[in-house]
């Protein structure tokens, strides 16, 4: 079992919904990004995404965007990230996903990438304008070194599109809670974390909500249908309102715990 | 050939869809829609009737007699500049906003760069009563000020896009942004024979009309093809437009000019389909301008319509295959052919059509005399002066 499998089977075993993270890899620098996901870790997140920045990130909203953009400026690349994960492993195995867009891939190479991400300590991938139907270039390494990809369903998903998502995924379904873009302010969380669990019946395999999950009471609402929650632009917001690395990772540090003792209850 | 058809979606390895998954549905639906509208007689009555009467085609096919002394070719120009609202987007934006007119959308949003797309959206949106919203790079809205204001008087709401180079690729980023977001009630009208699968087709299909005519017309004018078919290209939809019709006539050279900015040896140029590499923007594969490692590059030209470091990706299949071949054109070189067609022929073209118009002189050198040529004039100048006079400007300060 993968470790992104493994999280999920021991939050369900504790009988919790497992808590997603998402950073932003350089946001302002790879240094800081360090020392987030270690405390992100240390305070109870089950899962980190790191977003890896892109020029155009036509998915997200503006704080992800502007976070894309002061890690584009301090010079972060895929290469650079893959060298934050290696030292990161020197003191956690947290699972960790690689979150962004298809074009620094390509660039990179499929295979290639794999490999090093393997070696890195990765666990996944997750890359927002890769539908089922075009992911094959990087599903077909991933699933040989036993990395997983990780599909988004989103609310207007059909039920083929659905199956087609499932038919790749190896660990969790990403599920959008509403139709829009990261940092957009949801309504009626717990109707969308109902049909995240409803997926999760249909497809036997957990499912995790993301999008307009910001606040400790939120999460907790979640939490209650859903196997896993994400939480991303808040966190970013919390790092980028923070001056400079101590408060940085005190900011984080407080969220994530706020979060996962919410979930806990 | 590999099948370029609506249902395909691919070029050869070029096109797809690489958009997020909330997209993807609305892309089948468009894709179902278009076929049904195509196959309505009734659509394509209505569609054609507009054309005719309201945009005013067919367009002339006129025979440059000033270029045409001057270099020792047949110069034909093909007038889309005559087009209402004075470029060729108006062909596309008509068929899309009927289309988005009988899917029930409310609301139509556009990205635009020099503003023809977006005035030419505005145009049809006003015509046949849906609201109409426009990104448009903040950069941008500065350079071709006149046409905000028109797009403003048409009733367009106009949303400057302040995110990375505030450019078009940054407006089509926002344009994807609402477009997720208000999925529902939204239709997003493409200006180019770009973006993901079904755009690049449906634009191209909607532009066809361009080669048509202009096949028909030098065919009943010299009694024979062209030698060659010349059309700048940004994202492509004039240059597929007036292609289209000649793709099977091998012998007709068919020349597409990219935006060589600065010069193609500086990083200031829009050339992806001659100096980029293939990669994934705004939802298609093709050739983009990224560095190395694929972040997308900012692209730079004198003109706003061709300031994309992208291109649809039929031209991507048609450079690789062979069948078009692609040169750029500088900044200053597109500048005199401004100059020259307005004081040979009395007419101000579009700075992107300039970019064609500037190929006329290498291309004298490299044709035998008496050759024939067709240069698609995609619009007209009037939004240029201030951009012409700023350049100059520049060089003699
Ligand atoms: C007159 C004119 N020609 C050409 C273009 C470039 O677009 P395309 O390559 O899609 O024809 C534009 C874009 O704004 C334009 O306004």
């Amino acid at each position: 079992m993968s470790r992104i499998a493994d999280a999920f089977a021991r939050a369900k075993d504790d009988r919790r919904a497992a808590l997603v993270i998402y950073l932003s890899a350089g946001d302002p620098d790879l240094e800081t990004t360090i020392a987030l996901v270690l405390a992100a870790a240390e305070a109870g997140a089950d899962i980190i995404e790191l977003g890896v920045p892109f020029s155009d990130p036509s998915a997200d909203g503006p704080s992800i965007q502007r976070a894309s953009e002061r890690a584009l400026a301090s010079g972060t690349t895929l290469t650079g990230v893959l060298g934050a994960v290696r030292t990161i492993r020197e003191s956690t195995s947290v699972p960790i996903l690689l979150f962004g867009y298809y074009n620094p891939i390509i660039t990179y190479g499929e295979a290639r990438l794999v490999t090093d991400a393997k070696e890195a300590g990765v666990d996944g991938f997750l890359v927002v304008d890769l539908p089922p139907e075009e992911c094959a270039p990087l599903h077909g390494p991933a699933l040989a070194a036993g990395l997983d990809l990780v599909p988004l369903v989103a609310p207007t998903s059909t039920p083929a599109r659905v199956e087609a998502a499932a038919s790749i995924a190896s660990s969790f379904i990403y599920y959008v809670s509403l139709t829009g873009v990261t940092g957009a302010r949801a309504v009626a969380l717990g109707e969308a974390a109902e049909r995240a669990n409803a997926l999760s019946q249909q497809v036997g395999l957990p499912v995790a909500l993301g999008f307009g999950v910001k606040t400790p009471a939120d999460a907790a609402e979640v939490a209650a249908h859903a196997d896993g929650v994400v939480v991303g632009s808040a966190i970013v917001d919390a790092a980028a309102a923070a001056d400079g690395q101590q408060a940085k990772v005190a900011a984080v540090r407080e969220l994530v715990t706020g979060l996962a003792a919410a979930m806990a209850k | 050939m590999t099948d370029t058809t609506v249902e395909a979606g691919r070029f050869g390895p070029y096109g797809g869809r690489f958009v997020a998954e909330t997209l993807v549905p609305a892309l089948d639906e468009l894709s179902r829609a278009y076929a049904e509208a195509r196959a309505d007689e009734a659509f394509e009555a209505e569609r054609l009737d507009l054309l005719a009467h309201y945009v005013g085609r067919p367009t002339p096919l006129y025979r440059a007699r000033g270029l045409s002394e001057e270099l020792g070719l047949e110069v034909w120009l093909k007038r889309e500049d005559l087009c209402h609202t004075g470029a060729h987007k108006v062909n596309n934006t008509i068929g899309q906003v009927l289309l988005a007119k009988r899917m029930g959308k409310e609301r139509v949003i556009a990205e635009t760069g020099a503003g023809q797309h977006g005035v030419a959206t505005a145009t049809a949106c006003a015509l046949l009563g849906l609201r109409c919203e426009v990104f448009m790079g903040e950069e941008d809205v500065r350079r071709q000020a006149p046409n905000v204001r028109r797009m403003a008087l048409l009733g367009a709401e106009v949303h400057p896009v302040t995110s990375g180079s505030r450019t078009l690729k940054d407006a089509m980023n926002e344009a994807l942004r609402d477009w997720v977001t208000n999925i529902a009630n939204t239709y997003y009208c493409v200006g180019s024979a770009a973006g993901p699968h079904p755009y690049p087709a449906i634009v191209r299909d909607f532009q066809d009309v361009i080669g048509r005519e202009a096949r028909e017309q030098i065919l009943s004018r010299t009694g024979g093809l062209p030698d060659a078919v010349v059309a700048c290209v940004g994202g492509g939809s004039n240059a597929i437009g007036i292609f289209a019709a000649f793709l099977g006539d091998e012998k007709v050279r068919l020349i597409g000019v990219e935006a060589a900015g600065e010069g193609v040896t500086t990083p200031h140029h829009a050339a992806p389909l001659g100096h980029g590499r293939v990669g994934v923007l705004h939802g298609m594969k093709t050739y983009v301008l990224a560095d190395e490692h694929g972040q997308i590059q900012e692209a730079h030209s004198v003109s706003a319509g061709l300031d994309y470091p992208g291109v649809g990706p039929e031209h991507s299949w048609l450079k690789d295959t062979g069948r078009a071949e692609y040169v750029s054109i500088e900044d200053g070189e597109a500048l005199t052919a401004f100059h020259w067609l307005a004081s040979s022929e009395g007419i101000l073209p579009a700075l992107e059509s300039s970019h064609a118009l500037a190929y006329l002189r290498p291309l004298s050198k490299r044709l035998p005399a008496g050759s024939v040529v067709v240069v698609n004039l995609s619009g007209r100048g009037d939004k240029d002066p201030e951009t012409v006079q700023r350049v100059l400007e520049e060089q003699t300060s």
